[in-house]
C-alpha cells in the first residue's frame, strides 16, 4: 500500500517532465477536437494518432493517448449541451438536460456543472484503479491459462448481459469479431487459416482498421443520412458563471457519489460509459425530488450522467492495466498500443513496467486536472469548431482516417479494408448490432484462444478444467450469471409481480 | 433510436428486409469461416486443438445467432418502418462513391493529390463554395498533412507521380 504511495509519486515526477507536460496538453486539446466533431470520437481518434507514437517511449505515448480519451470525453458534453448534438455516443444523456438548460441562457451553468462533475467522476475513478488495480494485478498473478479465459469469458458474457440490444445481436456481432481476428497467422500451430489464397490476408484483420472503419467511416455515413446542420448557442463562460455554479454543486453530493459507483461498476465490467450515463440520468429521475422535472433544464440531469460517463471511461482502464482485459472500445485501442509498444498487458505490468503503469495512474490525476482548465477556458474556440460546415469537415475526416488506416502497416489495402468495415459499420449500427463487443473480441482473440486452446490441452480436451478449482468456477459461474442476466431479471421480477419500469432514455 | 426519424412519409427499402439481409450476409461470413476452418482441421492434433477448431465453434455461434436472429424478424409481423428513404440513401450513395474512389485511387497517385481531390469534390459538390475557397482549403489541407507526417513525425505516406516529380 506504502509502496504503492511512493510508486504514484514516482509516476508524478515523470509526468511533471516538461516534453511530457507538452504531450499532454496536445493530446488534451486534440482530445476535446475529436470529442467535438461527428464522426471522430475517442476510439478511432486514438487510434488514427497511435502511428504517430511509434517512435515515442511507451509512457510519452500512453500519456499523450490517454489525455486524447480524457479530452474527448470532456469534448462530448460541448456539443451536447450546446449543440444538442451528442458528439460521443456517452454524451447522449447530457443533451435531455443540457439543452434546454442552454435554451434558455443557461448554458454556461450546464458546461460548467457537466465539466466539473465529469471531473468528479474521473478523478473518483482514478482514486479506485490507485487503490485497487495493484491489488487485483497482484491477485492476478496467479492465474494460470484456465483463470485467464473464465476472466475472458467473464467480460464477453457481461456484454451480451447488460447490452440492451438484442443478445443474439450482441453474441452474433462478437463472435464474428473472434472469427476476424482469427484469420491468417495461428499463433500456436504457425499454421495459415481462412486466407483463401489471398497474400493480403497473411496478418488477419487489424482491429485498428476495424475501429477506424466502423466508429469513423459508419459515423460519417449515419451522419450524411441524418443531414445534420449545427445551429447552436452561443457559448459564454465567465469565472463568475463558474464561482456561482460550483457553490451550488456540492448540494448534490449524494447524487454525484451514487453516480460515480454506477460509473465504475459500468466501467468495470464491460458495459461501458454509455450505459452508465443511461442508467445514472434515470435512477436520479427516479429518486430525484425534482424528477418531475428533468428534461426541461434541470441541473441535476446533467450532473448525473457526465459524472457516471467519466467514471465509466475512466474505470474502463482498470480491467486493461490489472488482467489485460479493456473495459471499453477506446480501452482496447490503448490496449493494442500497448502490444505494439512490445509491453504485455496484464498483472506482469505492475511489477515489471512501474514506470509506465504508475506514470499513466499519475497522468490521468495531472490530465483531468488539466482539462478542466483547458476546457472551461477554451469552450467558445472549441464551439466554434463546429461552425464550420460538414461539407468541408467530412472529407477532412475521411482523409485522416484513411491516413490513420494506412499508417497501421503501411498498407494501402488496409485502407479499402477501412472502407469496407465503414459499410458493415453503417448498416450493423442501424440494425442495433453492437460494435464495441466485435472491436474487443478482435482484438483479445488471439489471447482468449491461446488461453482456451492451453488450457484444453493441460485436461486433455475435458471441457471440466473450467470447473477444476473454486477460483475458476466462481470466475465462471458469475460470467453465466452475466450472460443470462437478462432473462434472470424478468424471471425475477414476474415471480414478484412486479413491472419492471422502463428506463426514460429508450 | 431512429424510430421516431422516418416516420415522415417517403419510401425506401423497409428496416426489415436490410434486417434481413444483415443475418444473411453474417451467415454467408460464418460459412465461408467454417469452411476455411475446417480445411486446416478442426479436431484434435498433435499439440492440441488443431488451428481450425477455435474459429470453426467460434463462427459455428455465428450461424446459430443468425438463424436466431432471422427467426425473430420473421415471428414479428412488419411494421412497415423504413431502414431510411431513398433520398437519405442517395446521401450516403454519395458520400460513399467518392470516398471509395479515393480509396482506390491512393496507391497509384499517392494519398496527398487524392486527398486534394476528394475535399475540392466535396466542397464543390456538397457545399458548393467558390472555386477559391475550394482550391485553398483543398491544397492547404495535403500540404499540411505533408509537413506533419513527413518532415515532423518521420512518418511515410503513400506517393504518386507528383510527389516523384517533385522529388520526394
Amino acid at each position: 500500500m506504502f509502496e504503492d504511495i511512493g510508486n504514484l509519486f514516482h509516476g508524478f515526477a515523470v509526468v511533471a517532465q516538461p516534453f511530457n507536460l507538452i504531450l499532454m496538453v496536445v493530446g488534451i486539446v486534440l482530445g476535446v477536437i475529436v470529442g467535438v466533431l461527428p464522426g471522430l470520437g475517442g476510439a478511432n481518434g486514438i487510434a488514427i494518432l497511435l502511428p504517430l507514437t511509434f517512435s515515442m517511449s511507451p509512457t510519452s505515448a500512453i500519456i499523450m493517448l490517454s489525455c486524447i480519451y480524457w479530452g474527448a470525453l470532456f469534448g462530448g458534453a460541448i456539443t451536447s449541451i450546446l449543440f444538442n448534438i451528442p458528439g460521443e455516443p456517452w454524451s447522449v444523456a447530457t443533451t435531455f438536460d443540457g439543452y434546454p438548460m442552454a435554451q434558455k441562457g443557461k448554458a454556461g451553468e450546464a458546461l460548467t456543472a457537466a465539466f466539473t462533475s465529469s471531473f468528479v467522476g474521473a478523478l473518483f475513478a482514478v482514486i479506485v484503479i490507485t487503490l485497487v488495480a495493484p491489488l487485483v494485478a497482484n491477485f492476478a498473478l496467479r492465474f494460470g491459462p484456465p483463470e485467464v479465459f473464465s476472466v475472458y469469458f467473464l467480460a464477453f458474457c457481461s456484454f451480451v448481459g447488460l447490452s440492451k440490444e438484442p443478445p443474439f445481436k450482441t453474441i452474433a456481432s462478437m463472435m464474428l469479431g473472434f472469427g476476424l481476428g482469427a484469420v491468417g497467422l495461428d499463433q500456436v500451430t504457425g499454421q495459415l487459416r481462412m486466407t483463401f489464397g489471398f497474400e493480403q490476408m497473411l496478418n488477419g484483420f487489424d482491429f485498428l482498421i476495424a475501429v477506424i472503419g466502423l466508429f469513423g467511416i459508419g459515423e460519417i455515413l449515419l451522419t450524411m443520412e441524418e443531414g445534420l446542420s449545427f445551429r447552436g448557442k452561443v457559448a459564454k463562460l465567465n469565472m463568475k458563471v463558474v464561482l456561482q455554479t460550483w457553490k451550488e454543486l456540492p448540494r448534490y453530493w449524494m447524487l454525484s457519489l451514487r453516480s460515480c459507483l454506477i460509473g465504475c461498476w459500468m466501467g468495470i465490467s464491460p458495459a461501458g460509459a454509455t450505459p452508465a450515463s443511461f442508467m445514472s440520468y434515470g435512477i436520479a429521475k427516479r429518486i430525484s425530488r425534482r424528477g418531475h422535472l428533468f428534461g426541461t433544464g434541470e441541473i441535476e440531469g446533467v450532473v448525473a450522467p457526465e459524472t457516471a460517463a467519466h467514471a465509466a471511461g475512466t474505470s474502463a482502464l482498470l480491467p486493461m492495466l490489472s488482467l489485460g482485459v479493456p473495459g471499453s472500445p477506446t480501452a482496447a485501442v490503448l490496449l493494442g498500443g500497448l502490444l505494439i509498444w512490445g509491453l504485455q498487458p496484464g498483472p506482469l505490468l505492475f511489477t515489471e513496467q512501474k514506470d509506465f503503469v504508475w506514470g499513466l495512474i499519475a497522468s490521468m490525476y495531472m490530465g483531468n486536472i488539466v482539462g478542466l482548465i483547458i476546457v472551461l477556458t477554451c469552450v467558445p474556440l472549441f464551439a466554434s469548431i463546429l461552425k464550420i460546415p460538414f461539407s468541408v469537415i467530412a472529407p477532412v475526416i475521411m482523409v485522416f482516417c484513411a491516413i490513420g488506416a494506412y499508417t497501421v502497416h503501411n498498407n494501402t489495402f488496409d485502407v479499402m479494408m477501412m472502407v469496407v468495415f465503414g459499410i458493415a459499420g453503417y448498416f450493423m449500427k442501424k440494425t442495433n448490432y453492437p460494435l464495441a463487443p466485435m472491436v474487443l473480441a478482435i482484438v483479445l482473440g488471439d489471447k482468449a484462444e491461446e488461453a482456451f486452446r492451453q488450457s484444453l490441452l493441460a485436461s486433455q480436451g475435458g471441457l471440466s478444467v473450467f470447473w477444476s478449482s473454486g477460483l475458476v468456477s466462481t470466475i465462471m459461474i458469475l460470467g453465466l450469471i452475466a450472460l443470462f442476466w437478462s432473462l434472470i431479471q424478468n424471471t425475477a421480477s414476474k415471480l414478484l409481480g412486479l413491472k419492471r419500469e422502463p428506463l426514460p432514455a429508450e | 433510436m431512429n424510430d421516431t426519424v422516418h416516420d415522415t412519409g417517403g419510401t425506401g427499402p423497409s428496416h426489415r428486409s436490410v434486417e434481413i439481409g444483415v443475418a444473411v450476409a453474417m451467415a454467408i461470413l460464418a460459412l465461408i469461416g467454417m469452411y476455411g476452418s475446417a480445411k486446416v482441421g478442426i479436431g484434435w492434433g498433435a499439440e492440441g486443438p488443431r488451428a481450425g477448431f477455435f474459429p470453426f465453434y467460434v463462427s459455428l455461434i455465428v450461424l446459430i445467432s443468425c438463424v436466431v436472429n432471422l427467426a425473430s424478424v420473421f415471428r414479428k409481423p412488419s411494421d412497415g418502418r423504413l431502414f431510411a428513404e431513398w433520398g437519405q440513401l442517395r446521401q450516403v450513395g454519395s458520400v460513399l462513391v467518392p470516398t471509395a474512389i479515393y480509396v482506390g485511387l491512393v496507391p497509384y497517385i499517392g494519398i496527398y493529390v487524392s486527398s486534394a481531390l476528394l475535399i475540392a469534390v466535396f466542397m464543390r459538390w456538397f457545399g458548393r463554395y467558390g472555386w477559391p475557397l475550394v482550391l485553398a482549403v483543398s491544397i492547404i489541407v495535403p500540404i499540411l498533412t505533408f509537413v506533419t507526417f513527413e518532415i515532423w513525425f518521420l512518418v511515410p505516406l503513400p506517393k504518386g507521380p507528383l510527389e516523384n516529380w517533385l522529388g520526394y
